[in-house]
């Protein structure tokens, strides 16, 4: 057997591509709902940490830190094998979502709590000055601003979630990767892993791209 | 003419500095006050303490129309009432002339999108750069940034214009177009409590002269007064000292 014929056997591609196309539709799926909760709820977590109440702040920055610092497969295995032990038991997705929601969403805060501090002092003077209300100030003034130089980290965040989805097949979720082992077990051959991995790659890679050029475009407009 | 601007015993302290010890002053409508002092005087907390972007301490009052300023409800309707230009402008950087200058209207008075245009290109027109309402703030020299900011405060047609050092940040050739404009307000009858350096501005336009040095009114009355026959040592001292060079 030469080396084409065990990484990448045209026969087993075809074969097995059908499971592999099965596995990216849930990576996918886990990877937007992830992406989206961490959007949502990072933003509201930034929100409360910079501009909450005392008690309420000091929640938000241990919760902030604590999920910046716990693994995510430590949390997904907790998530999914101690909670039904307190009788929470949740589906190998919404395990999987949960515990990429948890930790997306602490990074996306920090990432906007930077982008919001980074907003000059006298943009808030002149919203207040003018009579706008907080909600206002924020939509109309501030987030627009701090979107710009969010933009790319978020992104990054985002590249960082979708290749975390591959956690999952820990706990059973039939994602990409969990669909190229089975398949891999059952063709006795590995072309199906190195499918995956392409296929990792193949999606990820304009996300990378788009962030040098992000990053580039900005560089440009602060001059 | 009533009284629109009231301040009683209005102390301020920033940790064991107190930038204020007690200002009282009334301000009617229609009159244009400079505030003039060495830096550090207090001149800036004091107009913004105004509308609360400095809160002062307790137990100092400000009424604005009678209308205690204080935190609440009625925080946004007194700001509402006072315009501010600041020294570094702050104009919304992601938004076009036109929209820097209808946010605020469209979002607090609740105005139409073509009424608040309307009054816009009307504002732009009487600061003299109409045809700049498309561009970006980045796009304009600081005198027209300045003067856009002008419009911007004069949109929500306030009761009074607070003007925070408003030509200090400006390369000097641009002093002039700003200082015209402001000239123009306020023979327009806008009321107007302006802090300056400017101390021509100060003797040609203003109806009254305040000068302030560490936290307090120490002398206050026409320019004439102040720029001609100061009483106070310590305005003599800084009149000296920034008219003779």
């Amino acid at each position: 057997m030469n080396i084409f014929d065990t990484f990448l056997n045209g026969k087993v591609f075809i074969e097995t591509l059908p499971l592999l196309l099965s596995g990216l539709s849930i990576t996918l799926q886990l990877g937007v709902v992830s992406i989206i909760g961490g959007l949502f709820f990072g933003l509201f977590a930034a929100l409360i940490h910079i501009y909450g109440m005392t008690p309420f702040r000091i929640m938000m920055k241990a919760y902030i830190d604590i999920f910046r610092s716990i693994p995510l497969l430590v949390l997904l295995i907790i998530v999914y094998y101690a909670l039904p032990f307190v009788g929470i038991s949740l589906s190998p997705f919404a395990a999987a979502a949960t515990a990429l929601i948890l930790v997306a969403a602490a990074y996306t805060a920090e990432i906007f709590r930077a982008g919001i501090e980074a907003i000059p002092k006298g943009q808030f003077e002149a919203s207040e000055a003018l009579g706008l209300s907080y909600r206002h100030m924020m939509v109309d003034v501030i987030l627009p601003q701090a979107t710009k130089i969010v933009i790319p980290p978020l992104t990054n965040n985002c590249i960082n979630v979708m290749k975390d989805t591959a956690l999952a097949s820990v706990v059973a979720m039939p994602d990409l990767l969990k669909q190229a082992t089975q398949a891999q077990a059952l063709s006795a051959n590995p072309t199906p892993l190195i499918s995956a991995a392409v296929i990792y790659i193949i999606m990820l890679w304009p996300m990378v791209q788009m962030v040098s050029r992000l990053e580039r475009k900005f560089k440009v407009e602060d001059r | 003419m009533g009284v629109l601007i009231k301040l009683e015993g209005v102390c301020k302290s920033f940790g064991d500095f107190q930038a204020l010890k007690g200002i009282d002053l009334e301000v009617t409508e229609g009159e244009v006050v400079c505030v003039i002092g060495p830096s550090g005087s207090g001149k800036s907390t004091l107009i913004r303490c105004i509308n609360l972007l400095e809160q002062y301490d307790v137990p100092g009052q400000i009424t604005v129309d009678g209308i205690p300023v204080q935190k609440g409800k009625n925080l946004s309707a007194v700001r509402a009432e006072v315009g501010m230009v600041f020294q570094n402008f702050n104009l919304f950087p992601h938004l076009t002339i036109l929209k820097n200058i209808m946010l605020a209207p469209m979002r607090v008075r609740g105005t139409s999108d073509k009424d608040a245009a309307q009054r816009a290109r009307e504002l732009l027109q009487r600061v003299g750069i109409a045809e700049q309402a498309d561009k970006y703030p980045t796009q304009l020299s600081g005198g027209q940034q300045q003067r856009v900011a002008i419009a911007r405060a004069l949109a929500m047609e306030p009761k009074v214009l607070l003007f925070d050092e408003p030509t200090s940040a400006l390369d000097p050739e641009m002093v002039g177009e700003v200082l015209d404009v402001m000239k123009k307000l306020a023979h327009s009858g806008v009321t107007m409590i302006v802090v300056t350096h400017e101390m021509g501005f100060a003797r040609q336009v203003a109806d009254r002269v305040i000068f302030m040095d560490e936290g307090q009114v120490v002398e206050q009355g026409t320019p004439g007064n102040i720029f001609d026959t100061p009483t106070e040592a310590r305005t003599q001292n800084f009149l000296r000292a920034v008219l003779d060079h």
